[in-house]
C-alpha cells in the first residue's frame, strides 16, 4: 500500500464512512468538497500523529498540508524520520484524542 | 394537560367506540386520571385526562348548555379566570369551574376567533353540531402538539401520532421528506412529519373540517420590528421593568391550578428566574427539581445548588449516567415520534419521572428565554462571522470564535483558514437570508452521508431551503439578522425540537406538564419589538434580562456565560444498556432491511466509536440520529401493534 493509499483509505473510512464520491480524486480540497468539518482536522491530526510518529505545530495546521491526500502525502514525506517504516500495522494505532 | 383524539366521518357513518378507545389509550401517559368518550352524529372525541384544574368537574368531552358543541381539550387557558368573569357580565352560564369550558362560551361568541383571546398553551377539537364543523387549533408557539390525517372519507388526529396509528384504517410508512428535513433541520417543518400521509397543525394554527373539506389558516404571527437605534439610560430603565412586570404576569398567571406546582432549576440564568418570580408569588416552601451528570463537561450543579440555597427551595436533582441514558433512550424515541441528533431529551425523560415519583404534575420552566429574548450561540456566532465578514483578513475578529466555544476544543487551535470554511465566511450575509442558520445546517445535512442509495435518489437534494424559503413572512427581508435569525429558531427548532422531543413529549411521557412563563404571548411580542441593543449588547448575551434579574437571582448565575444543555452523546450507545438493541438495529443485515441507511457506512460509524475514534459532531450526530431512526421504525412500523401502550423503564 503506498502513501498515498493509505492516507486516502483514513479519509474515506473516517470521513466519508467508506462510501467516496464518485470521482473522487486525490487533489481534491477537502474543504471544497465537504469532506472534513472542524473536528476532522483534529482526528486527521491526531492520525498523522500516531501513525506516522511526527509532531503537528499549530503552524502546520494549514489548508497547504491538510487539504488533500496530496498535500498530506507531500506533508507526511517531507516530515518522515529517515529511519520510519510506512509498512506498520495500523491496527495498532490509537489516537491520542 | 392531558391527551386527545378523534375522527370525523364526513359521509356521516357512525363512530365506533372500540376505535375511539384505541386511539385514547395510547396517550393514557398524558392523562391517566380519566378517559372520556362522545360520540353521536358521525363524529367521535375522546378524552385522556391529567387532572390539574377543577378536579371534580372538568371531566371531557366536555358540551356546553343544550349539547351543540363538544370540546376535547389538552393544555392550560392561563386567563380563564379574566375571560369568563367577561363571558359571565355577558350572560354566558358555567356549568363547571374548568377552564376548558371558557373556551366552549368564548368559542359561542367568537366562533374561530375565540383563539386570539386565550393566553395559553393548548390543542383542542371543538364539534360544532349545527355547523356540522370540527374546529381545531393549537397554541401560538407550539407548546401542545397536534397531529392528523384523512383516511378515504374519515379525518382522524390525536395528540400523538401513535394515537392515530390505532385507528384501523391508517398506514404506517416513513416519509423521506421528514426524514431528509431532520437531517437538515434537526426537526420536521410542518406540516410534515416523519410518517407519509400524517400531517402536524402548524403552530399558531387552526383548522376547519366539514362538508366542503379541510382548511388550515394561520392566527398568529411571529413578526418583529425594524431595528431601532441607540437606547437612552432611562429608556433601557422602563423597558427592564416593562419586562419584569410582564415576566411576574406570565409566571403569576401560570401558577394558576388545583394541584402543587414545582419548578425545574437548571442552574442557568432562565430557570432560575422563573423559579426566583415562582417563589415571589407563593408562600409555601417551593419544590425545585433538575439534572446533573457525573461527567463535568455537562454538569451544572454547582450553580444548582447555588440557586437552591439563595431561593431556598426544597430540592431534588437526578444524577443522569450514560448508561441510564442508553436504558431510557428506545422509550424516549417512542415518546419523541421522530428522530433526534442529540440524547439530550432521554435526561428529560428521567427528571419528569422523578417529577412523578415526587409526586407532582405540573413545572415552570425557562423555555423561550433564548429564542426571545437573545440567548443562543448561534445569535452571537452569526454576528461574529458578520463581523469577521466585514473584515476577513483581520487576525483579531476570528478570535472571538474561539471564546465563544471555550467548551469545543476543535475550535480552539484552528487555522483562520479553516475557521473561515467551517464558519462559512464567504457566504454574503445580504444575499442569504438564512446567514445565521447556514453552518448548522448544512454540517446536519452531511450526515445524509448515511442515508442508503435508495433513500438518497428519492429525496429532493434540494440545498436551497426551498420550503423554508417558501414559509417566510413577507417582511423577513426588511427585519434586521438579528431577528431573521431569532424567527428562523422560533419558528422551527423550538416548536420542533425544544417543546416537543426535549419538552412536551417528555415531559407528559410521565404526566409531567410544563409550564412556559417566557413563552406567555404577551412577553413574546413585547421581546420582538425590542431594540436588539437591548437582546445582545455587543456579545453579551439576553442583556435586558440580566438588567432584570439583578437582585432576584445569585450575581454569579446572572454574571455566568450561557452554557448550552448538553448530555453524553454516541458513547452512551456503548453502555451495556444499549448492547441489546445496538446489536438488533445496528446489524448490516436489519440495517440492509430496513432500507433507510448505507449498512456499510454504519458500520464503519460504530467501528469508529468502539476504537475510541469517535469524537467529531457529525459522530455523534450521525450515530444518535440513526439508533433513533432505527428505533423508530421498528416500533412504529414493523411491530407497532406489540406495543399496545407504552411502558416505562
Amino acid at each position: 500500500m503506498t502513501l498515498n493509499d493509505e492516507l486516502r483509505q483514513f479519509v474515506t473510512d473516517n470521513f466519508m464512512y467508506g462510501k467516496p464520491y464518485k470521482g473522487f480524486a486525490d487533489d481534491d480540497s477537502f474543504i471544497e468538497r465537504g469532506i472534513i468539518d472542524s473536528t476532522a482536522v483534529m482526528e486527521l491530526v491526531a492520525f498523522l500523529e500516531n501513525r506516522f510518529r511526527i509532531k503537528l505545530l499549530d503552524q502546520d495546521l494549514v489548508p497547504a498540508n491538510l487539504d488533500s491526500v496530496n498535500g498530506l502525502a507531500r506533508f507526511v514525506e517531507s516530515r518522515l524520520p529517515p529511519n520510519f517504516s510506512k509498512a506498520c500495522d495500523p491496527s495498532r494505532i490509537v489516537l491520542g484524542v | 394537560m392531558c391527551g386527545i383524539a378523534g375522527m370525523f366521518n364526513l359521509d356521516g357513518g357512525a363512530v365506533g367506540p372500540e376505535s375511539l378507545l384505541g386511539m385514547i389509550q395510547m396517550l393514557v401517559h398524558r392523562g391517566p386520571d380519566d378517559t372520556g368518550l362522545y360520540s353521536e352524529n358521525g363524529v367521535g372525541l375522546a378524552h385522556a385526562r391529567l387532572s390539574i384544574i377543577d378536579l371534580a368537574g372538568g371531566h371531557q368531552p366536555m358540551s356546553n348548555e343544550d349539547s351543540s358543541l363538544w370540546i376535547t381539550f389538552n393544555g392550560e387557558i392561563f386567563n380563564y379566570l379574566e375571560l369568563r368573569e367577561e363571558l359571565l357580565s355577558r350572560g354566558h352560564r358555567f356549568a363547571t369551574n374548568s377552564d376548558t369550558e371558557v373556551i366552549l362560551h368564548l368559542y359561542e361568541e367568537k366562533k374561530e376567533n375565540c383563539v386570539e383571546y386565550l393566553n395559553g398553551q393548548w390543542a383542542f377539537a371543538i364539534w360544532d353540531n349545527q355547523r356540522r364543523r370540527l374546529f381545531l387549533s393549537r397554541d401560538r408557539l407550539g407548546v401542545r402538539p397536534l397531529f392528523y390525517t384523512q383516511v378515504k372519507k374519515t379525518f382522524i388526529f390525536g395528540s400523538e401520532i401513535k394515537a392515530i396509528f390505532a385507528h384501523p384504517g391508517v398506514t404506517r410508512e416513513i416519509d423521506v421528506d421528514g426524514l431528509d428535513e431532520v437531517f437538515t433541520y434537526w426537526c420536521t417543518i410542518p406540516p410534515t412529519t416523519l410518517f407519509r400521509n400524517i400531517q402536524e397543525l402548524p403552530p399558531g394554527h387552526s383548522m376547519t373540517v366539514d362538508g366542503t373539506g379541510i382548511a388550515v389558516r394561520p392566527y398568529w404571527h411571529h413578526q418583529f420590528e425594524k431595528a431601532s437605534g441607540a437606547v437612552d439610560p432611562a429608556r433601557e430603565q422602563s423597558y427592564a421593568e416593562e419586562l419584569l412586570d410582564l415576566l411576574a404576569d406570565a409566571t403569576r398567571i401560570r401558577l394558576r391550578s388545583d394541584v402543587p406546582v414545582g419548578a425545574y432549576l437548571s442552574g442557568g440564568l432562565d430557570s432560575t428566574i422563573t423559579t426566583a418570580l415562582v417563589k415571589k408569588v407563593t408562600n409555601a416552601k417551593l419544590r425545585t427539581f433538575s439534572i446533573s451528570f457525573d461527567n463535568a463537561e455537562f454538569d451544572e450543579s454547582e450553580f444548582q445548588n447555588e440557586a437552591v440555597r439563595f431561593l431556598d427551595t426544597e430540592h431534588q436533582d437526578f444524577r443522569c449516567t450514560k448508561n441510564q441514558i442508553a436504558e431510557v433512550f428506545p422509550d424516549v424515541v417512542w415518546h419523541a415520534e421522530k428522530p433526534v441528533l442529540r440524547t439530550a431529551p432521554a435526561p428529560l425523560y428521567l427528571l419528569s419521572r422523578l417529577v412523578q415519583n415526587s409526586g407532582f404534575k405540573v413545572v415552570v420552566t425557562g423555555e423561550g428565554s433564548d429564542e426571545m429574548l437573545g440567548g443562543y450561540d448561534i445569535f452571537k456566532e452569526a454576528k461574529i462571522r458578520r463581523f469577521w465578514k466585514s473584515r476577513p483578513d483581520s487576525k483579531v475578529r476570528p478570535v472571538l470564535l474561539r471564546r465563544l466555544y471555550p467548551y469545543l476544543q476543535n475550535i480552539q487551535n484552528q487555522s483562520d483558514c479553516y475557521r473561515k470554511a467551517f464558519f462559512h465566511i464567504d457566504v454574503d450575509p445580504n444575499l442569504q437570508p438564512f446567514f445565521s442558520h447556514i453552518p448548522r445546517w448544512q454540517l446536519t445535512a452531511k450526515l445524509k452521508t448515511f442515508f442508503s442509495d435508495a433513500v438518497r435518489a428519492e429525496i429532493s437534494g434540494d440545498d436551497g431551503y426551498s420550503k423554508v424559503r417558501s414559509q417566510l413572512p413577507q417582511r423577513y427581508p426588511s427585519w434586521d439578522s438579528f431577528c431573521q435569525a431569532q424567527y428562523l429558531e422560533t419558528k422551527y427548532l423550538l416548536p420542533g425540537y425544544i417543546l416537543s422531543s426535549q419538552g412536551d413529549r417528555m415531559a407528559m411521557a410521565h404526566s409531567v406538564e410544563g409550564r412556559f412563563p417566557f413563552l406567555d404571548h404577551r412577553v413574546v411580542e413585547f421581546a420582538s419589538k425590542l431594540p436588539i441593543s437591548l437582546k445582545m449588547k455587543v456579545l453579551n448575551e439576553k442583556y435586558l434580562l440580566k438588567r432584570c434579574a439583578r437582585g432576584l437571582i445569585p450575581p454569579s448565575i446572572a454574571k455566568r456565560s450561557k452554557q448550552p444543555y448538553r448530555a453524553p452523546e454516541g458513547c452512551s450507545f456503548l453502555q451495556p444498556a444499549a448492547r441489546e438493541y445496538m446489536d438488533d438495529l445496528l446489524s448490516p443485515e436489519q440495517i440492509r432491511r430496513d432500507g433507510i441507511f448505507d449498512a456499510p457506512a454504519v458500520t464503519k460509524l460504530v467501528d469508529k466509536f468502539r476504537m475510541g475514534t469517535a469524537i467529531g459532531t457529525k459522530d455523534n450526530m450521525g450515530l444518535v440520529g440513526i439508533v433513533s431512526t432505527q428505533l423508530l421504525i421498528h416500533q412504529f412500523i414493523r411491530h407497532f401493534e406489540a406495543r399496545t401502550a407504552p411502558h416505562d423503564a
